[in-house]
Order: structure tokens, then C-alpha cells, then sequence
């Protein structure tokens, strides 16, 4: 079961109501030790297009079994002039501690407000997503238990995706999934927008069996898709749930949408 | 070469009760060429005349933005005036950090007031070579603050500072009863006319020469009020300004030299 | 006798013992609050439409003595907001003391023409949502420093819109919103009542300030009856743009054990 663990500490189950770290001591002897993390549970998803990305995520926030708030958002617009972001490029997605992902949230944004302050130009996403990892590899040894994903348009224009793990190792990628239900939505986008598994019928067999070309989703099919996800994850993960909130990142800017998931 | 024998540090009073590194800083602010500014009941704007060093050379800028809601005029030596502003950019940094709100005009004046102050106590130290005027938005509304190297601050409701800024402020000075009720676009008009008075004999606003500054409070539509950010305006942006208030545009629109009154 | 100056005015080994100046040493680990001891337990609060409602009993508890019947958890600030405190009650009076300390400088920033007359903060003063995110930074600060302040707060007022606002915020620095709040075991018993009194933002603006109250005492007399370290002494705060009305020494109402003497099921009773 440890091997499934998203916890790089406790490398417990993947739940988050399960005990904090075993201290070792006697039968029966018990010391109360503070635990400076938990699991706000949700999950987070972002899928790059040809001129676009989409950044999701659930907008539920849990401890344990409970539901602590319906509408807790995970997606952030980053690096805007102003306190409503109005201008922003960039798009930030944090999920796991919720204490973590805000800290982390304020604090990237505010090196973009300097990096806009010292250069005049807001930053790139590839300048974003390196100084990115160095905030996270900063507290290597006392991290931010967050996955973050940042997303927005390259230099060309293109939709780019950077994902990360809680101590900095980031990567670009076309899609990634993060948080509680990571596990279960990754392989359905492997699936559905890198076409893995996927074959030209009748094409031969073995290793003559073709792969079915790749090409980029549109923008309506991505959010087709990011509906279709979210709903599925809901089913049958319980810290997933109550609000999805998208972020369509184009030229234009960056545009909000919020759909109702399940309750339950 | 000295003037006399109580100027070669800010911690010695002469016999008059005069520090005079603390008055030859002031006369650094002199030396810079002239900005004015203006508040009213909803904006405040700057204006300022920006110096090329020869003919080759670029424009040396005036006006700064610090946050969403707050920006600088500057009068003196530039290197100096750099420093404030960075702090001033950190503190609105740090208290929108801490606070999640804008940070109040008056506190962050106040802080470089008493930044400045420190350097008129201490031995070594030198005081800053720039005057500033600090315009603003808050809760309270508009603000405009001047700031002067001995750490004097004050808030105002039209002021300039920096070379023949006297001929500037008389003309504040004549039409201080029509600021308030001014509009935004009457404001700049205000600026720029007060501006003319402190040019040279055969020099003129030109797009390359005058910039522009505003920043203020509007009513949303849902009857908030809402920071209208502080923007600076430069080139062709204020063309339409300085031609309004083109010498032969004067007459027609009735409006007799220095004599403007209040239109609202 | 030692003439030495380094033994002048020193306790004599030879008639005290050796002095142990182990406990001075500063090396070693820092001691910080590693549970909690005199504890208060649920915190609820709901919004309505021009405002919002905050309850809390006023018992400290000792592990499960019941050791202060008259401890206020609810504490005012400016005027106009209210935070709520759960869990421990020496961190909770060490905020208190600070809190008081950031009104006093937030009053000195304030200009004297633009205070108003009657009571109310003038514009630009701390509003609950910055007093909110005030203290999560506190919070999240204790937390990095292993030195957690071991408290769940609720803190209630009006944002910069002067809309009704309510977040809380825990020992770890996680915050969160939502029409109704309840820190403790309120979070299981008195949460899903509250969600029936209002579960979206919507329903909550259409409720009226009796609604609020009422609810509000009825989850209070639900926690006193369920949660075994509570009282029937409560305080209870309304805060709107008039400010903040806060009554400290209520009693729950039309209140008896008398049904439980029909329970069957339990115990020795054979019927």
C-alpha cells in the first residue's frame, strides 16, 4: 500500500485521515508531537493546447472526513500588476497542505510582481517555472508538501504545462494531474491527450501495430474533457468534490469558468 | 572651499541651530528639474519635465510607480531616489503580504520620513539628495505628500518641487480653489499649465519632455469604490494633454492666463 | 574562606553544594507547546445577510475537569470584528494581548477628521478580512517555527466590500471560508445544522439576523447536551456595519435532561 503514498514524509497511504508519524516509544506510553503538516485533500489537473492551456481544480478543502469548505480555489492567476490580477499571464495550480500551497501561492507572486517591477515586462513561463523549483528545493529539508503545476504560453505562443514535486524537481509536459485523485485521472489523460494505447485498427500486429497519430486537442474538447475528468474523479474519490474551477489561459488572457460538481 | 566650519557632518549644529548637509541636500532637490502635483476629491495626478543629459541621450525618467495604488515624482539625484522607492516597493509588498489590502499612504510616507531622518542623526551618514512628491489612493481617498530630504513630510493639495518650481507653485497657489472639484482630465490640464510656468524662456512640453501620472478612486458599477491604479503616461500617450493646453488654444477656450476657475 | 574575588558573594559549595549550571544552558532543544492543557472547546458562527452571528461557552477545560466556568472566547476588535478562540486558552490570551497591541498601532495611523462620531471605525482601519489574513501569517509563522499556537480561530466581520465576512484558521495556518463555521466538535455536531440553516452564500445572504441568533442557540444546546466538556454559559456576538453587539453571559434556554430518564436500551433497566 506504501508504494501508492503521495506523502514524501509518512510514506503512509494514500489517505489523508490516516494517523500522523509513529513515535517510538514504549507500550503504552504516548507523547503528543506536532505535526506541522496535513492533507487539504482536492485535486488539480492541467492540459496544454496549440495556443492555450487549461489549468483545473476541485474546489473542495477537507481534513480528514470532513469538509472544512466548499469553495476553497487551487487555481491562481500569478504575476498580475494589481491585487485582482487582472493582467496576468501566468497560472498556478497547488494542492495538498492548503497552508503550504497559499504560502507558496503569495510567495511566487510576489517575485513576479518584482521581477515586473525591476524589468518592465511581466515574467516568461519558462523563467517562472525555474525560479519556481528553486523556491520549492529552498526548503528541501522542510518542504512545501504541495504539487504545484504552472501553466501558461510559452515565447512561440503554445500552451506550456510545468508540473512539480514537493521538494523542486519540475518538468514540462502536455498534461498532468495532481492531488488526491492524480492517480486515478493520469492514466485517462495519458489516454485521451497523449493517445497512448491508442492504435490504427487493422494496422498489423506487434511491433507493426501503428500508433494513432498525435495531435493537439482543441480548446472545446479540453474542456469537455476537464468536465468529463472531474466527474469521474468525484465518483470515486471522497476528498474530491462540490465546485471546479477552470482557467483558460490564451493571448486574450485568462479567463475563469466555475461549474457545480456532486455535493456528496 | 568649505562655506564654513559646521558642514562636514549632519550631526553638528552651527551656532545659527542649522545643520547644513541637511540644507545642501535640499538644494540637490533644486537641482532636479521641476514636478508638480495635484489632488482633488476622487484623483491625484503628477506631472513632471524630464532633462536629457545632451542631445544623444535618453530621457531620465520622473515618474515611478511603487504599488497598484501609490507612485512617486522625484526631484534631485535619481540613484537616491532609487533606493526609496525600492523600500517603499518593499513595504507595499510585505503589508499587502501581512494585510491583503493597500497599504495607507500615510504609513508608507511616514516610514521614509523616518528612513530619512536617520541620516540626518548619525555620524558618516549622508541624507538624501531627492525630494519627493508621493501620490496615492486609499480608503481615505486621494492623497498627494511631499517629501524632502531632512525626512519633512507633508501632505498637500497641490505642490512642486525641483528647478524654478517657485513659478509652479504660484500658479497652484491662484487656482487652489479649483482643484478639488476637478475631474481627472481637468487635473492634468492643471498640472501641465502649472508645469509651462517653471520652463525655460524658449522651451516647451513636448511628447519626448512630459510625463504624465495618475492615479485615484472610481465608483464601480455595484457602488464600491474601487483604486484606480497608478499609471504613468509617456510619448505619444500624452500628446492630447499638452496640445490642450497649447498656448494658442488658450484664449479660444476662454480661459484667461493662470486665471482657470472652477468649472464643477 | 576564599579570598579569590571570582567567590565573593556566591553561595559556599562546602555548605550548599556545587552549583549546577546545567539548567542555564541554552544549547539543546527549544521547549514549545507540544499539546495543549487548559482548553476551550467549539467555536460556531453563521452568516446572515447584513452580518454575521458568533457563539462560544464560556468553560476551560483541564483535560476533562471542568477548571474555569467563566472564561470569554469571543473577543472584539476595532469595533468591528469578532474573533472566536478553541482550543488552547494561554495561547488564546497571548493573542489577546497582541491583538491589542496591533489595535493600539492601527489607532495611532488613524487621521482624527475621519474617525467617526459614532463608535464605528473610520475608513481604512483593519476589517475583518485583513485582521484574518493578519493572523494566518501569525499562525503559519508559529507553525514553520515548531512553536505552534495551539488554537482554531474563527474571525467574523466585513470585508473591504462590507459584505459579511467569516474565515477561520488553525495551529497550521490553513485557512478556509464558508457561510457557516465551527471549529471543535461544533465541526461535527453543530456544522450540519447550520448547513440546513444556510449551505450556499446565496442562502445565507437571504437570512435575517433572528434567523442567525436562533440557530445559533439551538447548535449551542445541541453541543451543550453532546460535547461533555461544554457549558450552558455562552457568549454570543453580532457583528454588522453598526458593529459589533456582543453578550457574555447568556444561558441556554428551556434546557432538561428530563428525556433521557425514557431512554431504554442502556444501563441496568430491564424494560
Amino acid at each position: 500500500m506504501a508504494m501508492f503514498s503521495q506523502n514524501p514524509l509518512m510514506n503512509g497511504p494514500n489517505y489523508s485521515f490516516n494517523e500522523g508519524p509513529k513515535v517510538n516509544a514504549p507500550e503504552g506510553a504516548r507523547q503528543h508531537r506536532f505535526d506541522p503538516y496535513t492533507d487539504n485533500g482536492g485535486s488539480t489537473l492541467a492540459i496544454s493546447g496549440a495556443d492555450f492551456t487549461i489549468m483545473a481544480g476541485d474546489t473542495r478543502l477537507t481534513s480528514g472526513y470532513s469538509i472544512n469548505s466548499r469553495y476553497h480555489p487551487k487555481v491562481f492567476k500569478i504575476g498580475g500588476t494589481t491585487a485582482d490580477q487582472h493582467d496576468a499571464t501566468l497560472c498556478l495550480s497547488v494542492v495538498g497542505f492548503a497552508a503550504d500551497g497559499e504560502a507558496l501561492k503569495e510567495r511566487l507572486d510576489a517575485i513576479c510582481k518584482m521581477y515586473q517591477y525591476r524589468h518592465g515586462k511581466p515574467m516568461s513561463v519558462k523563467a517562472c517555472a525555474q525560479r519556481l523549483s528553486t523556491i520549492l528545493y529552498q526548503k528541501r529539508f522542510f518542504p512545501y508538501y504541495v504539487y504545484a503545476i504552472l501553466g501558461g504560453l510559452d515565447e512561440e505562443g503554445k500552451g506550456a504545462v510545468y508540473s512539480y514535486d514537493p521538494v523542486g524537481s519540475y518538468e514540462r509536459e502536455q498534461c498532468r494531474a495532481g492531488g488526491a485523485a492524480a492517480s486515478l485521472i493520469m492514466p485517462f489523460l495519458d489516454n485521451q491527450v497523449n493517445f497512448k494505447n491508442q492504435h490504427v485498427p487493422g494496422s498489423g500486429e506487434g511491433h507493426a501495430l501503428q500508433e494513432r497519430e498525435r495531435k493537439p486537442l482543441t480548446r472545446s474538447e479540453v474542456e469537455i474533457l476537464v468536465k468529463d475528468v472531474f466527474d469521474g474523479a468525484v465518483e470515486r474519490h471522497i476528498e474530491v468534490g462540490d465546485g471546479l474551477q477552470m482557467m483558460v489561459i490564451t493571448k486574450n488572457g485568462i479567463e475563469e469558468i466555475f461549474l457545480p460538481l456532486k455535493e456528496d | 572651499m568649505f562655506r564654513n566650519n559646521y558642514d562636514n557632518d549632519s550631526v553638528t549644529f552651527s551656532p545659527q541651530g542649522r545643520i547644513f548637509q541637511v540644507e545642501y541636500a535640499a538644494e540637490a532637490v533644486k537641482q532636479g528639474s521641476v514636478v508638480v502635483g495635484i489632488a482633488s476629491k476622487t484623483h491625484v495626478v503628477l506631472v513632471a519635465i524630464k532633462r536629457n543629459a545632451e542631445e544623444l541621450s535618453s530621457y531620465q525618467k520622473k515618474l515611478f510607480q511603487i504599488d497598484e495604488h501609490v507612485g512617486i515624482a522625484i526631484a534631485g539625484l535619481t540613484s537616491d531616489a532609487r533606493v526609496l522607492s525600492n523600500f517603499m516597493k518593499q513595504q507595499c509588498l510585505g503589508h499587502r503580504l501581512t494585510y491583503g489590502r493597500n497599504m495607507p499612504v500615510r504609513s508608507l510616507v511616514d516610514m521614509i520620513g523616518s528612513k530619512a531622518q536617520i541620516n540626518t542623526q548619525h555620524y558618516g551618514k549622508r541624507p538624501y539628495g531627492v525630494g519627493l512628491l508621493v501620490a496615492g489612493a486609499d480608503e481615505n481617498g486621494p492623497h498627494l505628500f511631499e517629501f524632502q530630504p531632512s525626512g519633512m513630510t507633508e501632505e498637500m493639495v497641490a505642490f512642486a518641487i525641483g528647478a524654478r518650481s517657485q513659478m509652479a507653485r504660484t500658479y497652484l497657489e491662484k487656482n487652489l480653489d479649483a482643484f478639488a472639484n476637478c475631474g481627472r482630465e481637468e487635473l492634468v490640464r492643471h498640472g501641465l499649465k502649472a508645469l509651462k510656468e517653471s520652463l525655460v524662456q524658449d522651451k516647451e512640453l513636448t511628447v519626448e519632455n512630459t510625463s504624465v501620472a495618475i492615479v485615484g478612486v472610481a465608483k464601480a458599477k455595484d457602488g464600491t469604490t474601487k483604486t484606480e491604479p497608478f499609471k504613468v503616461f509617456d510619448g505619444q500617450d500624452v500628446n492630447a494633454w499638452i496640445e490642450s493646453v497649447a498656448d494658442d488654444k488658450e484664449p479660444a477656450a476662454g480661459e484667461g492666463e493662470g486665471m482657470d476657475v472652477d468649472d464643477a | 574562606m576564599d579570598h579569590r574575588p571570582q567567590a565573593w558573594g556566591r553561595p559556599r559549595d562546602d555548605v550548599y553544594g556545587a552549583y549546577d549550571a546545567s539548567y542555564l544552558q541554552t544549547s539543546g532543544p527549544k521547549n514549545a507547546t507540544q499539546s495543549p492543557v487548559v482548553t476551550g472547546t467549539s467555536v460556531i458562527a453563521l452568516k446572515f445577510k447584513d452580518g454575521v452571528v458568533m457563539a462560544a461557552d464560556n468553560l476551560a477545560s483541564y483535560g476533562s475537569l471542568a477548571r474555569f466556568t467563566d472564561v470569554k472566547r469571543l473577543r472584539v476588535f476595532l469595533d468591528s470584528s469578532i474573533i472566536g478562540f478553541g482550543g488552547d486558552v494561554s495561547d488564546m490570551q497571548y493573542l489577546d494581548r497582541h491583538l491589542n497591541e496591533l489595535a493600539i498601532d492601527e489607532a495611532y495611523d488613524n487621521d482624527p477628521s475621519t474617525v467617526p462620531s459614532d463608535g464605528t471605525s473610520p475608513p481604512g482601519t483593519l476589517n475583518a478580512a485583513n485582521l484574518h489574513k493578519y493572523l494566518q501569517k501569525l499562525m503559519y509563522k508559529r507553525r514553520n517555527d515548531f512553536d505552534p499556537l495551539w488554537n482554531q480561530l474563527l474571525v467574523a466581520g466585513l470585508d473591504a466590500d462590507a459584505k459579511p465576512y467569516l474565515a477561520s484558521i488553525d495551529l497550521r495556518g490553513t485557512t478556509f471560508t464558508s457561510p457557516t463555521l465551527a471549529t471543535g466538535f461544533g465541526s461535527a455536531l453543530a456544522q450540519p445544522i447550520m448547513r440546513r440553516y444556510a449551505s450556499t452564500e446565496e442562502q445565507a445572504a437571504s437570512r435575517t439576523r433572528e434567523e442567525a441568533i436562533e440557530v445559533a442557540k439551538e447548535c449551542m444546546k445541541v453541543l451543550y447536551y453532546r460535547d461533555a466538556r461544554s457549558l450552558d454559559r455562552y457568549s454570543i456576538a453580532v457583528v454588522t456595519k453598526e458593529g459589533v453587539e456582543l453578550k457574555q453571559d447568556e444561558l441556554l434556554e428551556r434546557q432538561s435532561w428530563a428525556f433521557a430518564e425514557r431512554i431504554r436500551g442502556y444501563g441496568t433497566q430491564t424494560v
